[in-house]
């Protein structure tokens, strides 16, 4: 069931929250223990909003946007009493004073959290296989990887344990595993969404975003989430909140008119499957009365290289802090150490080896005498970049594209080649480099019986043009079965 | 043979901005409170905290980056700067780094009479660190410093002496506080000062190798410490010694700079754009409406004072250093301005009744409701209706009185209402003229041997005379006055 269709059954009361709670709670326990997405169940929290929810129902007064949904949360937000481990050994046990303000809204538009749910270690990963308490498995085939770093939130999402869940996307962290779990995934415009409570990856790309089952579901969640927000200097909101109105009704609007770019180069190293996709997507949009366009992005070939660059650079600062001086994993030493073995054996034991990779490498991008020929020429590609995609997007409305090269690939294989699995995040760093809104959503299965995926991105603060272009292509996308193949597999 | 050697300084001043938040979070910055008590997410460095840039600290910056002159730019930029220290909860410092606020300004100094234009390389906004105290049984952490808000000033390697150095900080340091953005506490370290040094032979116009002085606490430590490393640089280099670029820490006990780190274990700082923090941009109407509010300056109250009031160089800087100072003066001055009155009611508020004041508990702020009162005091004593001995009677009744009532738990007594019974009881000499005249009269005609050996040039008998006439006056009388009627009888007849 989509979310706005069990939000719409609670409000006309043929449900209650508590009901469907109880029912993603049961899914959790009959098929997590196969999947591994959750680091916490927090069922006595749930149950409890969930009740207040029917309360406030029962009261007569008016109910949120998400009363009594069950949600989850990528263990890199903030939750108040629950723990935030960023899939890290570092954070073991550390508690959060506070929400998160995108956790803060959720709960004030009536949402259930369930729990918190797995990622790549600090976000860092495409494949969900660099966390502390090991991989999140594909609800579609138990042997493959969900992709990630938003893994175990695609893989909720996909398994029917709640009806969203918030990811974060940095490079592709919450479209890549969206398309490999075959669900809806929204990057929102950089400075949409509020990070206030939210564990810094790279912050000048880190953005919130909704995975859910429908275009429309993952439009309301971001309506609830999204807004300006006094404790993130880098939010804000040019329509001062009134386009985020008309979103859920934009993915019925239809796309006549509508000029979509199709990017020919991003399908030269594709998978047929993946091919297939975007070529039937972009003659089904054509259908609905849509024009198509060949476009070329030369400059964002360069996009992984820089994104890398930066978010490397970003990362081994914004990780300074994990120190094991205030909180956090701080390692037994013995009386003559000193504060330098402190930080690097607590960091040494702390870090996974991809975190460790990733700071070591940022180090060295920004120290003196390599800074201009890294760090500084990643800025400049960016910009090439951004100013690549802005001008395009005012020749076109959307731009359809792949959303990963290939659909879900078997666990292990990744972890042999770190250069390789970054490449998987080749069509969508683009948005995160030029701070555009993309959305991935499924497009049928693939030859093997995976989920294909395309991906939209559109102009900064269009969401409402990204929806739009989102809802035709989902009406005109081929069904997935109801249940994954993977979880009919496990009783 | 001897070379002639020339100091070369240049000075960054690390000054706090007196904002009631940290730079970038809502703890607040009061000093002295229990440790770790001053502390939010942001300053603590928690999982997922972001700094928010706080408006008052930007509107300082810029105000103190006017008041030197600087140019104040509409877009800077804020950067991180990496290192890890136990006392730095993330593990990077928000400073900015080749975008500050403010560049290119000066200030004017004087020393010995000789005025010079010392320039401001530029301002820049930072976040103070924590405090890292070191014991035997460990290292302890206080976050209540960590976040609040400073400016660093830096100088141009323009001053040549300790002293233009001191000068330099004296005039900086009365600046900010006149403009409100610091406190101008060297103890508490909410201004601090790092001095550049180097040497070189008189007539060169290249820079020597410079070393960092830290730890400097106190005027007198600037100026020790100046003095110091430019004769160790001078010993060094003269014994043909290659120096060494390193940063030095200042020993207050032993009188001397010492080794801390050289250039080759300088950090790395891997400075870059903070991602969190936009550019900070100031609107030209925003610095307009700023630069409306810069109250007078030191420099130009204390030559207003000189044109109008003819105060002497000490007395000028002394009033002009710290603005409450001059504002009282000015109140009490009234608009009895000649120069003769206005140099004895500065001698008068700032030593005798200053003198007063630091042995009580008061402060100056509650003397402020009396201080017509206490300028109608002076003038009565100048008018001789005073004598020395009633006014030291007055002002300790007055203030022992004001005491007495603040120590009640009630409302404290107004400090004017103190002064005003204490002036009742001492009251007023009533000087009758002809009794004075006759007295002096009579002590003349009673030791004609003394006032002959007077006039023959024994002037250290007049006190002899007063002595006499205050006797015969029962001590109701003002010395003052007895002594300049005796000097014109003594001298005329």
């Amino acid at each position: 069931m989509s979310l706005i269709t069990l939000a719409d059954a609670i409000q006309a009361g043929t449900t209650t929250a508590t009901l469907a709670t109880q029912g993603a709670l049961a899914r959790v326990g009959a098929h997590d223990d196969a999947v591994g997405a959750f680091v916490h169940v927090d069922e006595a929290g749930a149950l409890a909003a969930a009740a207040a929810v029917d309360a406030q129902a029962a009261a007569g007064r008016p109910l949120g946007p998400l009363a009594g949904v069950p949600v989850t949360i990528k263990d890199l937000i903030a939750v108040a009493g629950q723990p935030l481990t960023a899939g890290s050994a570092m954070l073991a046990g550390y508690l959060p004073p506070r929400d998160a303000t995108v956790v803060r809204k959720l709960r004030e538009a009536g949402a259930v959290i369930l729990g918190k749910v797995s990622l790549d270690e600090f976000a860092m990963g495409s494949t969900n296989e660099h966390a502390a308490q090991g991989p999140v498995r594909n609800p579609w085939d138990l042997g493959r990887v969900p992709g990630g770093s938003s893994g175990g939130s695609a893989a909720a999402v996909a398994s029917g344990f709640g009806a969203a869940s918030l990811g974060t996307d940095t490079g592709g962290s919450v479209r890549l595993p969206a398309a490999l779990c075959g669900v809806v995934g929204v990057k929102p415009t950089y400075g949409r969404v509020s990070r206030s409570g939210v564990v810094a990856y790279a912050s000048s790309l880190d953005q919130v975003g909704p995975l859910t089952q429908t275009v429309a579901d993952a439009a309301r969640v971001l309506r609830c989430i999204a807004g300006p927000c006094g404790e993130d200097a880098t939010s804000l909101d040019p329509s001062g909140g009134a386009d985020a109105e008309g979103w859920e009704a934009a993915c019925g609007r239809g796309v006549d008119g509508l000029r979509v770019g199709v990017v020919s180069a991003w399908l030269d190293a594709v998978s047929d499957d993946v091919r297939l996709a975007v070529e039937t997507a972009a003659a089904a949009l054509e259908a609905a009365g849509a024009t198509l366009h060949e476009v070329a992005l030369p400059l964002a070939a360069h996009a992984v290289p820089a994104y890398y660059v930066i978010a490397m650079s970003e990362a081994s600062a914004n990780l300074a802090r994990y120190d094991g001086v205030r909180f956090g994993h701080r390692a037994a030493l013995s009386a003559d150490d000193d504060l330098d073995a402190l930080y690097a054996q607590s960091r040494a034991e702390g870090f996974g080896p991809e975190v460790r990779r990733r700071v070591i490498l940022g180090t060295w991008a920004l120290s003196s005498g390599y800074y201009d020929a890294y760090y500084d020429r990643a800025c400049r590609v960016r910009r090439l970049v951004r100013d690549e995609l802005t001008r395009t997007l005012q020749r076109c409305d959307v731009l359809l594209g792949p959303t990963a090269p290939r659909c879900a690939w078997p666990l292990g294989e990744a972890l042999a080649d770190p250069v390789a699995t970054y490449h998987m995040d080749q069509y969508t760093t683009a948005a995160n480099l030029a701070g555009l809104p993309a959305v991935s959503l499924p497009w049928g299965l693939g030859a093997d019986g995976l989920p294909a995926a395309v991906q939209l991105h559109a102009a900064a603060f269009d969401e409402a043009t990204l929806f739009r272009a989102a809802g035709a292509l989902e009406r005109a996308a081929p069904a997935l079965p109801a249940t994954p193949t993977g979880l009919t597999e496990t009783p | 043979m001897s070379t002639a050697w020339e100091t070369v300084i240049g000075l960054e001043v690390h000054a706090q901005l007196r904002t009631a938040t940290k730079l970038f979070g809502p703890a607040p910055t009061a000093y002295g409170a229990p440790p770790n008590s001053q502390v939010d997410p942001v300053s603590l460095g928690l999982p997922g905290a972001l700094p928010v840039l706080n408006a008052e600290a930007v509107r300082m910056a810029a105000l103190a980056g006017l008041a030197t002159r600087c140019t104040v730019h509409e877009r800077s930029v804020f950067a991180r700067k990496n290192y890890f220290y136990a006392d730095l909860p993330k593990g990077y410092q928000i400073s900015q780094f080749d975008r500050p606020i403010c560049t290119a300004g000066h200030l004017d100094i004087a020393v010995d009479g000789a005025s010079k234009r010392v320039g401001i390389t530029r301002i820049h906004l930072e976040e103070d660190a924590g405090k890292s105290s070191h014991g035997p049984g460990g290292s302890l952490v206080d976050l209540n410093r960590a976040g609040v808000p400073l400016i660093e000033i830096v100088s141009e390697p323009d001053l040549r002496s300790a002293e233009e150095a001191v000068a330099y900080l004296r005039e900086l340091r009365a600046i900010l506080v006149y403009i409100g953005v610091n406190d101008g506490n060297l103890e508490e370290g909410s201004f601090r000062c790092d001095a550049n040094v180097s040497v070189r032979q008189v007539g060169s116009d290249v820079l020597g190798t410079r070393c960092e002085i830290k730890n400097l606490n106190s005027f007198r430590a600037i100026r020790d410490a100046i003095v110091y490393e430019a004769a160790r640089q001078v010993r060094v280099v003269e014994s043909g010694q290659p120096l060494v670029q390193q940063t030095r820490l200042w020993d207050t006990d032993k009188a001397r700079t010492a080794a801390m780190r050289s250039k080759e274990e300088a950090h790395d700082y891997r400075y870059f754009p903070d991602p969190d923090l936009p550019p900070l941009v100031i609107a030209p109407e925003t610095l307009a409406t700023w630069s409306a509010q810069l109250p007078e300056l030191p420099a130009a109250r204390r030559s207003r004072y000189r044109d109008q009031l003819g105060l002497d160089e000490d007395t000028l800087w002394h009033l002009c250093e710290e603005p409450e100072r001059a504002e009282r003066f000015e109140r009490a001055l009234g608009t009895e301005t000649k120069p003769e009155r206005a140099r004895s009611l500065a001698s008068f508020l700032f030593a005798r009744v200053a003198g007063v004041l630091n042995k009580s508990d008061h402060t100056w702020a509650d003397v402020d409701a009396g201080l017509d009162a206490l300028a109608e005091v002076h003038d009565q004593w100048r008018a001789g209706k005073l004598s020395n001995k009633m006014l030291s009677t007055l002002l300790v009744q007055a203030f022992a009185t004001h005491d007495d009532e603040a120590a009640d738990p009630g409302t404290p007594a107004p400090f004017v209402a103190a002064l005003s019974t204490a002036r009742a009881a001492v009251g007023v000499l009533e000087v009758d003229a002809g009794a004075l005249d006759a007295a002096v009269d009579a002590v003349i005609a009673a030791h004609p041997s003394q006032a002959a050996a007077f006039r023959g040039g024994k002037p250290q008998l007049l006190g002899f005379f007063i002595g006499q006439v205050m006797r015969e006056m029962k001590g109701k009388a003002d010395a003052k006055a007895v002594s300049a009627l005796l000097r014109e009888r003594l001298s005329s007849s």
